[in-house]
């Protein structure tokens, strides 16, 4: 019963937490809009303190009004953008015994998650990953590569399959699939304005000819022009954030699903140890996989780098908390297995 | 005002007697649904095996006592699941009929898939690998909608039985759910069905 109150209690966070984030990067585009609006005025009065002149934010309007574009498309067409990003093809018409099979895992995790059967991609890369992509339970989308089918025996491709379904049970897929939309969004934006040089040249040639405008103007030209520049590093830096701790709660919710946490600990190894990035997946997804399609290195050691940078957390502490649940169950069910038998 | 705070008590009573009564039913009717999406599965295991043993059936003129058993139980099978009334709990003896059944036509399955396995001829042969597959597939799923269907009832049961609700639970005629035990000795040893296609490495 504590488990279906904290499920209810995990999704509504994630609900919050994408609201917020929508609305941050509102703000952050007003910002961008208004704040050059307004240090335009500034200088402009300073130039010509005795006639203030008609002024209209046309910036602000413009920028805020792209934003708002933006977060709407994200949530028309986030999850789709995100599985196209990936040259994901989805699997309607299962014909080999692999992909029959992938299709029969999804259905049987989908029974034991009660989530309603997502729609299936297969991404055509040959290094082991999966990941999950919607805004609600209902029509979200599992996406695993090739590498990861190929790869994994079946009961270790199950419980990656539950551990994707935990991340969609949880609303996690929402936060992070508009997460991933709006940071490709920004670090588009971001990118070509300040390669293009539209904060360089233009800006300081007026402003010479405004002769200074005092230090409240230069102060807010630089954190204005500051902004632009850490916008996509900002970015990243949250997608970073958000995912670290949901995974272990997926790994758990896998493990609960299937009632073997042995076989994700095993797909996990399997997984760290194709050592090839996943190519299909950029930076702006690596925070949906389940493991780090980039920076593979980064998890593989428990040090203080992997814990600042990594996407996700350390691949052996995950093993780790996975066999203790399993130990803890054979304890409970006074099952030991016979230590000679080969693991699978 | 002492009326005043007597009639919001009185109000609070009356929304938490509402809250706790519907909480209930819901309960029921999700107890009730785990037990529909463990029929639906039922069912299409029993629509696999005749095509099953048809595929095996022209390969293996041997073993012909095992086919014979899973037909057997299935047939059993068929009967004991039939009946229930929509939308209801299961009875007692409506639980363990099915899952006493249930769990002899999974052991003599069981039997088979060991069978196919010992003869790797007799998997290339058709689609008996497809079918198996398949199968598997379905044991799973029953296997998956009898832990929900069995948590789905603790929780009920729990509910009605705590201490506030179970005032209540006498008004919204809530009795207990039983449990899918697993009865039969030859189940519970699990039958492992070894299907991974091997690693391409």
């Amino acid at each position: 019963m504590t488990e279906s109150v904290n499920l209810f209690a995990q999704q509504e966070a994630n609900r919050r937490r994408s609201r917020w984030l929508v609305i941050g990067f509102l703000l952050f585009f007003a910002w961008l809009g208004f704040g050059g609006d307004f240090i335009r005025y500034l200088a402009a009065k300073n130039a010509h303190p005795d006639q203030p002149a008609a002024f209209f934010p046309w910036l602000g309007v413009v920028l805020t009004l792209v934003g708002a574009w933006m977060a709407k498309s994200a949530f028309d067409n986030g999850p789709r953008r995100v599985l196209a990003s990936t040259g994901a093809r989805e699997l309607l018409d299962p014909q080999t015994p692999q992909e029959r099979q992938l299709v029969n895992v999804v259905e049987e995790m989908s029974v034991a998650s009660g989530v309603p059967r997502p729609g299936i991609w297969v991404i055509p890369d040959p290094d082991p990953n999966a990941f999950a992509t919607g805004l609600e339970e209902k029509g979200s989308s599992i996406a695993v590569t090739q590498g990861l089918i190929d790869t994994l025996s079946r009961d270790e491709l199950q419980a990656v399959i539950g551990h994707e379904m935990g991340h969609i049970k949880n609303l996690d897929v929402r936060l992070m699939t508009l997460l991933a939309a709006l940071v490709g969004a920004i670090t588009l934006l971001a990118n070509f304005v300040t390669r293009s040089g539209l904060l360089g040249g233009g800006r300081r040639d007026r402003e010479d000819r405004g002769s200074g405008g005092g230090p409240l103007v230069i102060i807010l030209l630089v954190v204005w022009v500051v902004s632009w520049v850490l916008a996509p590093i900002l970015a990243n830096l949250m997608a970073l954030g958000v995912s670290r701790d949901r995974e272990y709660l997926a790994d758990a919710m896998s493990a609960q699903f299937t009632r073997n946490p042995m076989s994700l600990a095993s797909a996990l190894e399997r997984i760290e140890h194709a050592d090839a990035p996943t190519k299909s997946i950029q930076r702006g997804t690596a925070h949906m996989c389940i493991a780090d399609p980039v920076g593979r290195r980064l998890t593989g050691g428990e040090g203080g780098l992997a814990l600042l940078f990594g996407t996700h957390p350390p691949m052996a502490t995950r093993i780790a908390r996975l066999k203790a649940m399993a130990y803890q169950d054979m304890k409970r069910a006074g099952t030991f297995p016979n230590p000679d038998a080969p693991t699978a | 005002m002492s009326a005043l705070v007597l009639l919001a008590i009185a109000a609070a009573m009356v929304f938490w007697l509402i809250g706790a009564y519907n909480g209930l039913i819901s309960l029921k009717n999700q107890v009730a649904n785990a037990w529909k999406q463990i029929d639906v599965q039922l069912k299409r295991r029993h629509d696999l095996i005749p095509n099953l043993v048809e595929a095996a059936k022209g390969a293996m003129q041997f073993e012909r006592q095992t086919l014979d058993e899973v037909i057997a139980a299935r047939n059993s099978a068929i009967t004991a699941t039939s009946g229930g009334g929509a939308g209801d709990l299961p009875t007692a003896q409506m639980v363990a009929q099915t899952a006493a059944a249930e769990g002899k036509l999974s052991a003599s399955l069981g039997r088979l898939f060991a069978v196919v396995e010992a003869y790797p001829q007799l998997k290339a042969t058709g689609n008996i690998a497809a079918l198996q597959e398949e199968l598997t597939s379905t044991e799973n799923k029953i296997a998956f909608s009898r832990q929900l269907y069995n948590d789905t009832a603790t929780e009920y049961n729990t509910k009605q039985q705590q201490f506030p609700t179970s005032l209540v639970a006498g008004m919204a005629g809530a009795s207990a759910a039983s449990l899918w035990e697993i009865t039969d000795a030859a189940e519970r040893e699990v039958v492992k069905v070894d299907l991974s296609l091997p690693p391409k490495k």
